[in-house]
């Protein structure tokens, strides 16, 4: 094989496993934007605050600290403590579900009815408010993620691959980050059980009977406040995954946040109500972002992934409304 | 008391359509239009117009452009910063290309430019709709970015890739660049933003404003009455990114002096816009005003009472920011989504009944 | 029976359908239908929920494209055209479900419906004074004898998403009168109204026939309205036409009694 092709090939790797992560996030809107019709912007500030929150709880941080030192004039900042991986990313989960009762209680419950339009604005609201609040709440200074996850280049791939290449041309080997494969495996868990859950279980079967028809999910016997917040709570814990992977790979700060962005063209490829299209449009903007920056950012300045993805998924839209499984909907008078 | 309907009844339907069709309201109009123009440069201090005044004028021509689109025309958009970004950068361009161009065509052709510019990136809503359109905006907004910032030519090949404004006077006063005189800069800002609010006015009470609004509450029942969607969005778009780009050239030339895109132009600022609008009203030229109003003052204000006055550090104030803008949007959006402009138009409506309320 | 003949004699057509049919998908909406509408007359169109009656008005104004069949107005067949731009050729129409712009006013939305007859371009508008000044106020004096002649001078100003039901749609019909329309096309424009609302309705739509000369093509369930207004009646059934001729030729036909009392509706 030669050099060139097996940089290609990296690239394609490294690309879907930026896919999967772009999917990660996305799959938290689909399963909000299913159950309740809100395009929820806040999705990105929620895996930020998830992950403030797992660090903050997990190395004892004073909560407010900040707010406290300036009131009182005091010197407060850590309890002084660890608190064990497991357990502090259980009750990051409890946080999370808190976090989607006042949600329901204090947001969505006054905005039923309302355009999606609004609601989506909504929700820019909140992302803003939850953006100052994690940040008060635990400091905006940039933290590490520790949670144990490998970390670096594999550096067995590395020489298992290094003698692919033809003779004679210089080839170091397939460098993969490990802490991205481990990501793209957990997606993959995640996903499959979302899906058993949804097929499976009573509450899932309800969740999926809301997406599509709201009257039919109370025949079930679950009220529509419930199923929100359920929803609502699963999102948070889909956003922690990705908050913890995220934060892992760069850090928890605040372009964390930024990932949403990420994940909207995946969306507007994929469709707003597809876990599958959120999956396949990841890794096409995953790959196709990559390939692009490979083979024409050189030409072009760099930086193109900045973009890539937006004017990929403008430029599919433009001919094909209903994205990769919408179906056309012709609209009636 | 004197605040009253009676005694003005409209005998012509010229007279019914004007823009404060009670004789209270076009007094207090003319004399707001008086303290503007003549009380206030007396008064201003070069602080108060460089961190308060000008900053306000400016947004709120941003706020205009947006709210005609979003408003008016129902079209989400969130590519504000990318456009204001054209605009600055078409005046700089202008500036140093033509050094003998007064700015008041700098800033029109500014205008006219990303005018085009919004136009081209508003076509894609005649398929796309809702939030999807909302995404597809953002890629105005990165990919202007983007290229603003990547082809040196757009800076002059400057080599902190900054662009800064050259000194320009009118009437013999300099309005831009380091020595520009706050009071004239404010003056200048004055004109241009009473003037679009005019314009904005006119466009929005007659045949086009009309097809905008058609579109925004009912789209498939304004085409079965003649309206064509792709004039009406993209005459939105243009009509819209002309007002942004206005904004952007004197945010540039007479507000900041220097900018860089990729911080003066990110999206903190389509989304900042988008909240003057949502706090101020949607749909109301008025509420423009009052948004931009509201969140430049904010801050300002914020940093006074909690870093001046209480001593906290400045990052907290930020922060406290953030919460405070973020829930006021979820706020207005629950109680009152026509924003403080419809309250004032709430509160009149309760004035001029009193003191004898249904 | 022969006043409606001879207004029919002494008028041409001007609308005529030819063969259409309309399909969504694997649903076949419209089959094969063929009928014509004279100057001048008001023709009903009547059959049971889903018959395809919506479609056959949205194929009119241009909404749906038919895959086959030929559609001739005022004397030319129509090529494949926009909505907006039949607009232009004088048809309009209200909707079945109200389709009025709920941030506007009731002034406004009628205004609107002028679209057509307004030019003066943007540069115009954005000055006011002047030219287009001038436009808005003649146009402004067309809408308010409509407004006149609905008898809605009170809510002039009201936004239309506060006014009930009967009312929403009376302002819907003076939207699409405003356009001066050649051809008003209604879909059930008495849908859900009592027995004043429906008399109101049925008065507006025979003097606009009258005194304009508008002609009409209505989609309407109540029978007893459609005897008393219709000068001819087409009958469709699971996009089919069953019938079509007068009122009572119609009305006596033993396939449209068969749809309407037949085992399945
Ligand atoms: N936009 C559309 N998309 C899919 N099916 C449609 C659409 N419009 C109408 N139909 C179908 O066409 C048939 C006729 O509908 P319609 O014309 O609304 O009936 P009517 O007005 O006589 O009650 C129905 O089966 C309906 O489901
Ligand atoms: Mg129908």
């Amino acid at each position: 094989m030669s050099a060139d092709f097996l940089y290609l090939v990296e690239v394609i790797l490294n690309g879907l496993m930026a896919g999967v992560m772009y999917s990660l996030v996305a799959l938290g809107f689909v399963l909000i934007f299913k159950a309740s019709g809100i395009f929820n912007y806040a999705q990105g500030v929620m895996a930020l605050f998830a992950a403030l929150t797992l660090v903050g709880i997990q190395t004892g941080q004073v909560p407010f600290a900040h707010l406290i030192n300036a009131i009182f004039g005091t010197n407060v900042h850590h309890f002084g403590w660890q608190v064990p991986t497991v357990l502090a990313i259980a009750l990051t989960v409890g946080v999370m579900v808190l976090f989607a009762i006042i949600v329901e209680r204090y947001i969505l419950h006054h905005l039923v009815n309302q355009e999606p339009i609004i609601l989506f604005m909504a929700t820019i609201g909140l992302a803003y408010f939850m953006e100052g609040f994690g940040d008060i709440m635990w400091g905006s200074q940039i933290k590490t993620m520790d949670v144990g996850l490998p970390s670096g280049g594999s550096l067995w791939l590395e020489e298992y691959t290094q003698g692919w290449a033809a003779e004679g041309e210089r080839y170091y080997g397939m460098y993969l980050d490990k802490l991205d494969m481990v990501a793209s495996l957990v997606a993959i868990v995640l996903v499959v059980s979302l899906t058993i859950f949804s097929q499976y279980t009573t509450t899932g079967r309800a969740l999926r009977a809301v997406a599509d028809d709201h009257q039919a999910a109370l025949s079930v016997g679950i009220s529509l406040r419930t199923i929100w917040v359920i929803v609502w709570s699963i999102a948070g814990f889909v956003a922690l995954v990705a908050g913890i992977m995220w934060g892992a790979k760069s850090g928890v700060q605040f372009s964390l946040s930024l990932i949403a962005l990420k994940a909207l063209p995946v969306l507007m490829l994929g469709g707003f109500t597809s876990i599958p299209g959120a999956i396949i449009g990841g890794l096409i903007i995953g790959v196709g972002e990559k390939l692009f920056e490979y083979a024409i950012g050189p030409l072009i300045g760099g930086a193109t992934e900045n973009w890539f993805a937006y004017v990929l998924a403008l430029m599919f839209l433009v001919f094909r409304p209903q994205g990769l499984f919408g179906e056309k909907i012709i609209e009636r008078v | 008391m004197f605040y009253r309907e009676s005694g003005d009844f409209k005998k012509t339907y010229q007279k019914d359509s004007q823009t404060f069709p009670i004789k209270f309201d076009r007094m207090r109009y003319y004399f707001v239009l008086a303290v503007a123009f003549l009380v206030i440069p007396m008064f201003l201090t070069d602080y108060m117009a460089n961190a308060v005044m000008i900053p306000f004028l400016v947004w709120a021509i941003a706020a205009l452009g947006l709210n005609i689109l979003v408003g008016y025309t129902g079209q989400l958009s969130l590519g504000t910063g990318g456009f204001m970004a054209v605009g600055a950068y078409a005046t700089y361009k202008l500036m140093t290309a033509f050094p003998g161009m007064d700015m008041v065509t700098v800033i029109l052709l500014s205008g006219l430019i990303t005018a085009f510019v919004g136009a081209m990136f508003g076509l894609p809503s005649l398929r796309i709709k809702g939030f999807y359109l909302a995404v597809a905006t953002l890629a105005s907004q990165f990919f202007l970015v983007w290229l603003l910032n990547k082809v040196p030519w757009f800076y002059n090949n400057s080599a902190s890739g900054q662009i800064s404004a050259p000194e320009r006077e009118m009437f013999g006063v300099i309005i831009t660049g380091p020595h520009a005189t706050p009071v004239a800069a404010y003056l200048f800002c004055l004109v241009f933003a009473v003037a679009l609010a005019w314009l904005a006015r006119n466009l929005t009470r007659g045949r086009l404003g009309r097809s905008w609004m058609a579109i925004r509450d009912m789209d498939i029942a304004a085409e079965i009455i003649g309206v064509n969607p792709l004039m009406a969005k993209l005459s939105a778009f243009a009509v819209s990114s002309f007002f942004i780009g206005i904004a952007g050239s004197l945010f540039f030339s007479v507000y900041l002096g220097a900018a860089e895109v990729t911080e003066a132009f990110g999206i903190t600022v389509s989304f900042a816009v988008l909240f003057m609008i949502i706090i101020g009203g949607l749909g109301s030229i008025f509420g423009s005003f009052v948004g931009a109003a509201f969140m430049v003052l904010m801050p300002v204000l914020l940093k006074n009472v909690l870093v001046g006055g209480m001593g906290w550090p400045t990052d907290l104030a930020a922060h406290f920011e953030y919460i405070i803008v973020g829930g006021l949007i979820i706020i207005f959006l629950i109680v009152e989504p026509h924003g403080l402009a419809q309250m004032a138009r709430v509160l009149k409506e309760k004035l001029r009944l009193w003191p004898f309320p249904h | 029976m022969t006043e409606p003949l001879q207004k029919m004699e002494a008028a041409s057509k001007l609308l005529e359908l030819k063969n259409i049919d309309l399909s969504f998908g694997g649903v076949k909406a419209i089959s094969n239908i063929s009928f014509d509408v004279m100057e001048g007359e008001v023709r009903a169109i009547i059959g049971p929920n889903g018959a395809g009656k919506s479609s056959m008005l949205n194929v009119i104004n241009g909404f749906y494209h038919p895959q086959q069949g030929e559609i001739w107005f005022d004397g030319k067949q129509r090529r494949s055209m926009k909505p907006y731009q039949i607009a232009y050729q004088g048809i309009s129409r209200t909707f079945q479900n109200i389709a009025l712009f709920k941030g506007m006013s009731v002034l406004d939305n009628i205004m609107t419906g002028r679209f057509t007859h307004m030019r003066k371009n943007m540069l115009w508008q954005a000055l006011w004074k002047g030219p287009a000044e001038q436009e808005e106020i003649e146009n402004r004096e067309f809408v308010e004898d409509i407004i006149d002649f609905l008898e809605i001078q009170a809510i002039r100003k009201t936004p239309v998403g506060r006014l009930p039901y009967g009312l929403q749609k009376r302002v819907e019909l003076g939207r699409a009168l405003a356009a001066q329309p050649k051809m008003l096309l209604l879909d059930e424009p008495m849908a859900g109204m009592n027995v004043e609302e429906k008399e109101d309705m049925c008065r507006f739509i025979l003097d606009v026939n009258d005194t304009f000369g508008t002609t009409i093509v209505l989609i309407e369930h109540d029978m007893g309205v459609v005897m008393d207004i219709a000068d001819r009646v087409v009958v469709l059934d699971y996009g089919r036409k069953i019938g079509d001729g007068t009122p009572d030729v119609v009305r006596n036909d033993q396939t449209v009694i068969d749809a309407y009392l037949g085992v399945s509706h």
